[in-house]
């Protein structure tokens, strides 16, 4: 039997679907990890980058933090938390956090300061306040942008949620760390496949959101 | 927008992501491709080839084969980190190297997965009969590297542990933490489970073979057993207790030299022998030590120090 249909007959077997150990639990483990993650994310890396990007302050900084970020392996990261702070949720969490600021700061950051200035100055011109001109000029026209960069972590962190099994979390990973320290290939592909699913269904929902939420007048290409 | 190229440009990453895990685990199963096409390693100098898996501890031995070799007059060379079994003992079997350190235990499994045998005595009867036509196995050495249950001091204290007989008796109170597959192997979960009657109250996976973080978890308290390599440095450096195995559920794993049946001349297996008459486990851990703890010391350069220590 091919690695592929050996997958694929895992993947049909009823014994995989059901248990504590069985393909819906670990998905709602992945989901949970995965959403906790970006909420944290989404409330540290937002605020941050709608600030920087409405004042210009410290924007070099953000540029060159949120690029320095991307370059820390996840795994590594999980591996020194977990040595620092013990077994437990918070180390993989804060690893995985720190992959999923990059891009929702530097979204949320590069959509505010690239909204036109004239549209801003017209903002100021009517008589609004600084808050006001980031509510509802500069946060409606980036919010494709701010959203592009959510997408970019969520893609991302579905993916790599997959390391938290490393140690002894849950998630759709346990299969592909499991099925490797058993030479069980077509446990390992099956759950990769599921993982790819999964990271394909969430950007799929999340590009629907980004649609619905774009301003009309932003729809049409210039 | 999403434009439809666009869409296919982020669908083809997944796909491509899938393809090069077909390829790695394609490679992983095949033999080692840099191993072959390299003719005897014995013909025209006379030299003996010492091979070594991709792990410091086999590189360690392998250099300590090689410094009793030498000592012994015989011209040696290393291959350092061929791979995993299957690759080394390809290179055996080819002709690419004439001998590799390896363990009795698992070399018996890989050789006959369907054996039986559990003691060190019991393996060595064995393997000759088990291995491929052209190799062979000299003198085991004292020196083990197997799993092991491992506890802390303080805990072998709490139960009066000393052998894993001991801790069947409180095991529903226990957590294990060891490699995912400890789970599934037959010498994991299932063997302490039909040999001692041992049920954890749960099993934690950590994935790094025993290593610091499982030590971490067992020091932190967050597990009271782990599976931990026996030559692991960590064992001694913080009191940990080594649980005895009377059932033999953890066959053992003598360190041996496997070598080419044909190519290895007399002299070299003689040498060979006696250097493994004088390695135990602890001179293994030392090493180990030395080579994979904070003095960062080359697997040469340890087992130089520890063959001049014993007479070479």
């Amino acid at each position: 039997m091919s690695l592929l249909a050996s997958a694929l007959a895992w993947l049909a077997d009823p014994d995989s679907w059901s248990g504590s150990g069985g393909i819906p639990t670990r998905l709602l483990e992945h989901l949970a990890y995965s959403g906790l993650t970006l909420l944290l994310a989404l409330a540290v890396a937002v605020p941050l980058g709608l600030w920087v990007g409405h004042t210009g302050r410290g924007s070099g900084v953000v540029v060159g933090l949120a690029g320095a970020l991307r370059a820390l392996p996840t795994l590594g990261l999980l591996t020194l938390f977990t040595l620092l702070l013990g077994l437990g949720l918070v180390p993989p969490v804060v690893a995985l956090v720190l992959l999923a600021v990059p891009p929702i700061l530097s979204g949320a950051y590069a959509g505010i300061a690239n909204v036109s200035p004239a549209l801003k100055d017209a903002g100021t011109a009517v008589g609004m306040t600084g808050g006001q001109v980031l509510a509802r000029v500069e946060l409606p026209n980036a919010l494709p942008v701010i959203l592009g960069g959510i997408r970019s972590a969520a893609l991302q962190v579905v993916a790599t949620v997959t390391v938290v099994a490393y140690i002894n979390l849950g998630g759709l990973g346990r299969y592909l760390i499991d099925g490797l320290a058993v030479r069980d290939y077509s446990r390992m592909l099956g759950s990769v496949v599921l993982v790819a699913a999964l990271a394909l269904a969430v950007d799929a929902v999340l590009a629907l959101v980004q649609r619905l939420a774009t301003s009309p007048g932003l729809r049409q290409a210039p | 927008m999403t434009t439809a190229p666009a869409l296919r440009r982020r669908l083809a990453v997944p796909a491509a992501g899938a393809a090069l895990l077909l390829g790695l685990t394609a490679c992983g199963s095949g033999e080692d491709p840099l191993a072959g096409d390299e003719g005897s390693a014995t013909d025209a100098a006379g030299t003996v080839t010492v091979g070594s898996a991709d792990f410091p501890e086999s590189q360690i031995v392998a250099e300590l084969y090689a410094g009793a070799l030498g000592s012994a007059g015989i011209g040696t060379e290393t291959s350092p980190g061929i791979g995993a079994r299957e690759a080394y003992v390809g290179a055996v079997q080819d002709g690419s190297v004439d001998v590799v350190p390896d363990y009795s235990g698992n070399l018996l499994l890989f050789a006959d997965p369907e054996a039986t045998a559990s003691s060190a005595e019991e393996i060595m009867a064995a393997l000759p009969e088990a291995l491929p036509e052209g190799l062979t196995v000299l003198a085991p050495a004292e020196a083990q590297n197997k799993d092991a249950m491992v506890v802390t001091r303080e805990t072998a204290d709490r139960y009066g542990l000393t052998s894993i007989a001991d801790l069947a008796e409180v095991c529903d109170q226990l957590v294990i933490a060891g490699p995912p597959e400890f789970a599934e192997r037959a010498y994991g979960l299932p063997g302490l489970e039909e040999k001692y009657g041992c049920v954890p109250r749960s099993f934690e996976p950590i994935n790094d073979g025993g290593g610091p973080l499982t030590v971490q978890a067992l020091l932190d308290g967050d597990v009271q057993v782990a599976d931990i390599f026996t030559t692991t440095p960590a064992i001694a450096d913080n009191d940990l207790v080594v649980l005895e195995d009377p059932e033999n559920n953890f066959i053992a794993q003598q360190v041996l030299p496997l070598a080419a049946q044909d190519r290895l001349p007399q002299e070299a297996a003689d040498a060979l022998d006696e250097l493994s008459g004088k390695l135990t486990t602890e001179d293994l851990v030392d090493l180990n030590r030395k080579v994979s703890g904070d003095e960062k010391m080359s697997p040469a350069d340890a087992a130089q120090e520890w063959l001049s220590a014993n007479g070479y």
